[in-house]
């Protein structure tokens, strides 16, 4: 009799523990399997009975409006009875993650390239999201026109959004915002200087303001500077150049235009504040930022989010945000500010992709736009900017009816292989050795054309 | 006879759990560590290649590998050593010197054991910053004119991230020490005192052999643990890319898509940190002595 008590105790302690241990990573998932349970009947029964699960990352956006995505989920389900769980998180990657691991999919997930846990790059690698293409013919729910009638041009033709060169749209464009050197415009009037528009004239201004102590250029952290590249290679070569740079084209970085930006580089390193790469780190990159509100650098590459992120921190007398493109290479040359956009898509293997592709497509409709400018998010939709009314963001978007032209995509996909570093790896991080002068610009420069070939061998 | 049997019984099933659960979520998950540095795979794949060694011998001859070993070994060595010498020190003075205050002491030196890492990487963000940060400040007042020295910038970045390792690390052990050290018998500096004995051959004669079980033992723990604090350490206090250790070297990989290879920089990590408690367990065995 004792035995059996025994026994039965320490079964019950066993599995009271061991439920304990497997409980923690479900709570995390926020009720994922109550999704899948209902998955069967997705195929047949009509889309009203299907609950789709849709993770999305909390940013500067929904700080700004906590309630949007639970908005946007409301609106979707009052227009197609399609039932929505939302798991937000600040960490996404590692909320979803895990669960995915395991192979278990929301249905549409919200999380741009460029995170730190590099999430969407991997499955984009792994060829694990879904087709879109036919989203863009799909109808707007609740509204008679289509996706692509209602998108704004150009954005579902990049690297970033149809990844393997194959016509096929596999991630759906979503907020855009125009990123560029930001400066203190307050500095500018005062000085009575003029923000340059080409770079001689940067260099000159560089000089002047060495003069008065000021340094001309800093950067938050070199990942900052995948923007700021982008567009340069777009000013230097135009977008035919950047197609190639970034499809890591043989000798590429030989060409008279890769020279002059490799130039350019070299030449912002020896003017960039000398204490910014000590600063570089996730850490303290808002020290950097503080310099140009304490001018004590004149430019930094930034996006609109800027305006917002140091909204709390003190500043010079007469501080005003100011943001321009990337002046022009040679005078009356082309100006570019490069579009920073992020992505939702759906992974390949989740339940209800038909239910998820309604959802992406209801999120290009007025309505959902109406509700993402309440947190200041704008997505790439016809008109969308109009409606704006914070003047500050409104001025910043609008850079490109200034007569600056917008450089949208990135780097191609490349399959992964041990031994090769990543893109800010090889291109960006070495920037910070090369303002501090422990890495020579040809050291730079060899790093990348090894990569790049590699790269290329590797294309997808 | 029964009796035994039923006890033993009770016994098996008392560590049972304990023994699954570790089965579980440790063993396992260690050897699944092994089997997947032979395959080719991205943290999401559904799919996987076996490609035998390849991935061990790419990471032999991967340079950024290479580097963040030396980092790692090179914070092992720095930190281990600085920390025991003021821990011992520190532990020694409080316990056998009358100093007022010793309390307040040991709660200040113990703090930053108890702040997270992300604390402490804040304040020595503090303390490093280059312009009005503390320790530029106090070159500056000494020196009289403005020091700018970049601490978390190339060269000096190492040094930076030591610092702030054994100022994490030396209240923890220090309490330990002083612990063992509250143990051996007044007697012996007394009559070793009679002797002519001055205090630093007590340290050496008497206290660090008495006390040295315990040295071993937190010295193991130690060069085990700072294989992860470096990584916590250089992930929260420096530049993507400016100082990477070991670990911080795995997970690049896995975010680059290479899970395969990131574990098998696992595995030699582990066989490392193995390897290493196993040379240090072995060189430091004495005959104990007991008082």
């Amino acid at each position: 009799m004792k035995k059996i008590i025994a026994l039965l105790l320490a079964a019950v302690m066993v599995l009271g523990l061991a439920a304990c241990g497997e409980k923690a990573p479900e709570a995390a998932e926020t009720k994922a399997p109550a999704a899948n349970t209902e998955a069967p009947a997705a195929t047949e029964a009509p889309a009203s009975d299907v609950t789709i699960q849709v993770a999305a990352v909390s940013t500067a956006f929904t700080d700004a409006y906590p309630e949007m995505w639970k908005d946007i989920a409301d609106a979707f389900t009052a227009e197609t009875g399609i039932k929505v769980e939302l798991v937000e998180d600040k960490n996404l990657e590692d909320v979803i993650g895990p669960s995915m691991q395991g192979g278990e999919y929301p249905d549409v997930v919200y999380l741009p390239y460029g995170r730190p846990g590099a999430l969407t790059e991997q499955f984009v690698k792994e060829k694990l999201v879904a087709d879109l293409t036919d989203v863009l013919d799909m109808t707007v729910p609740g509204e008679d026109k289509k996706v692509s009638e209602k998108l704004a041009g150009g954005f579902v033709d990049t690297s970033l959004t149809n990844p393997y060169a194959d016509g096929k749209t596999y991630l759906a464009p979503m907020f855009y915002d125009p990123c560029g050197l930001f400066y203190n415009a307050g500095l500018f009037e005062e000085k009575g200087w003029e923000v340059p528009t080409t770079w001689d004239e940067m260099w000159e201004l560089a000089e002047t303001a060495k003069a008065e102590g000021i340094a001309l250029f800093t950067y938050p952290t070199t990942g900052y500077f995948d923007a700021f590249l982008y567009a340069l290679l777009n000013t230097a070569g135009g977008p035919e150049f950047f197609e190639k740079v970034t499809h890591y084209e043989d000798g590429i970085w030989d060409t008279e235009e890769a020279k002059t930006v490799i130039d350019i580089i070299e030449k912002l390193a020896s003017y960039t504040n000398p204490v910014t790469p000590a600063q570089a780190n996730d850490q303290d990159f808002k020290m950097n930022q503080q310099l140009v509100l304490d001018n004590k650098a004149l430019f930094m590459p930034n996006g609109t989010w800027i305006a917002g992120e140091m909204a709390d921190s003190p500043r010079a007398e007469g501080f005003k945000w100011g943001m321009t493109a990337l002046p022009a290479v040679k005078e009356g040359g082309d100006r570019y500010s490069f579009c920073w956009f992020q992505q939702s898509w759906i992974p390949a293997g989740a339940e209800n992709i038909e239910a998820a592709k309604q959802f992406i497509a209801f999120l290009y409709s007025d309505k959902a736009v109406e509700i993402f400018l309440k947190g200041g998010a704008v997505q790439p939709v016809l008109g969308a900017a109009e409606s704006i009314e914070d003047p500050e963001k409104k001025a910043f978007l609008s850079i490109y009816d200034n007569g600056a032209k917008a450089a949208m995509g990135g780097f191609a996909t490349y399959k992964s292989v041990a031994g090769l570093g990543s893109v800010r790896e090889v291109y960006l991080d070495p920037v910070n050795g090369l303002v501090s002068g422990n890495v020579t610009v040809d050291q730079w420069v060899d790093g990348i054309k090894e990569a790049s070939a590699q790269m290329h061998a590797n294309l997808q | 006879m029964e009796k035994r049997k039923g006890m033993g019984h009770f016994l098996f099933w008392c560590v049972a759990p304990a023994v699954i659960l570790f089965t579980i979520f440790m063993i396992i998950p260690t050897l699944n560590v092994f089997r997947m540095s032979l395959f080719e795979r991205g943290a999401y794949s559904t799919t996987e290649t076996f490609v035998g060694l390849q991935n061990f011998k790419v990471l032999f001859s991967d340079p950024k590998f290479i580097t963040s070993m030396q980092n790692t070994i090179l914070l092992i060595v720095v930190v281990t050593v600085v920390t025991f010498a003021f821990a011992l020190v520190f532990a020694s003075i409080l316990t056998r010197e009358k100093i007022k205050g010793q309390n307040f002491f040991r709660i200040i030196f113990y703090i930053p054991n108890i702040l997270s890492i992300v604390v402490i990487a804040g304040i020595f963000s503090a303390i490093y910053k280059p312009e009005n940060g503390m320790l530029n400040s106090i070159l500056s007042m000494l020196s009289g004119k403005t020091v700018m020295i970049l601490w978390k910038d190339q060269p000096l970045v190492v040094l930076s991230v030591i610092i702030a390792m054994v100022w994490q690390a030396i209240g923890y052990y220090m309490v330990m020490y002083m612990a063992s050290m509250a143990a051996v018998p007044m007697s012996l500096y007394e009559s070793s005192g009679l002797d002519g004995a001055g205090r630093l051959t007590q340290f050496f004669q008497i206290t660090i052999p008495l006390i040295w079980t315990n040295i071993r033992t937190t010295l193991t723990f130690f060069i085990i643990s700072t294989i992860n604090m470096a990584f916590l350490f250089v992930k929260s206090m420096t530049a993507k890319g400016m100082l990477d250790v070991g670990l911080s070297f795995m997970y690049n990989q896995k975010d680059a898509g290479l899970y395969g290879y990131s574990m098998a920089a696992g595995v030699v990590i582990f066989l490392f940190s193995f390897l290493l408690s196993a040379m240090v367990n072995w060189t430091t065995k004495r005959e104990p002595l007991e008082f």
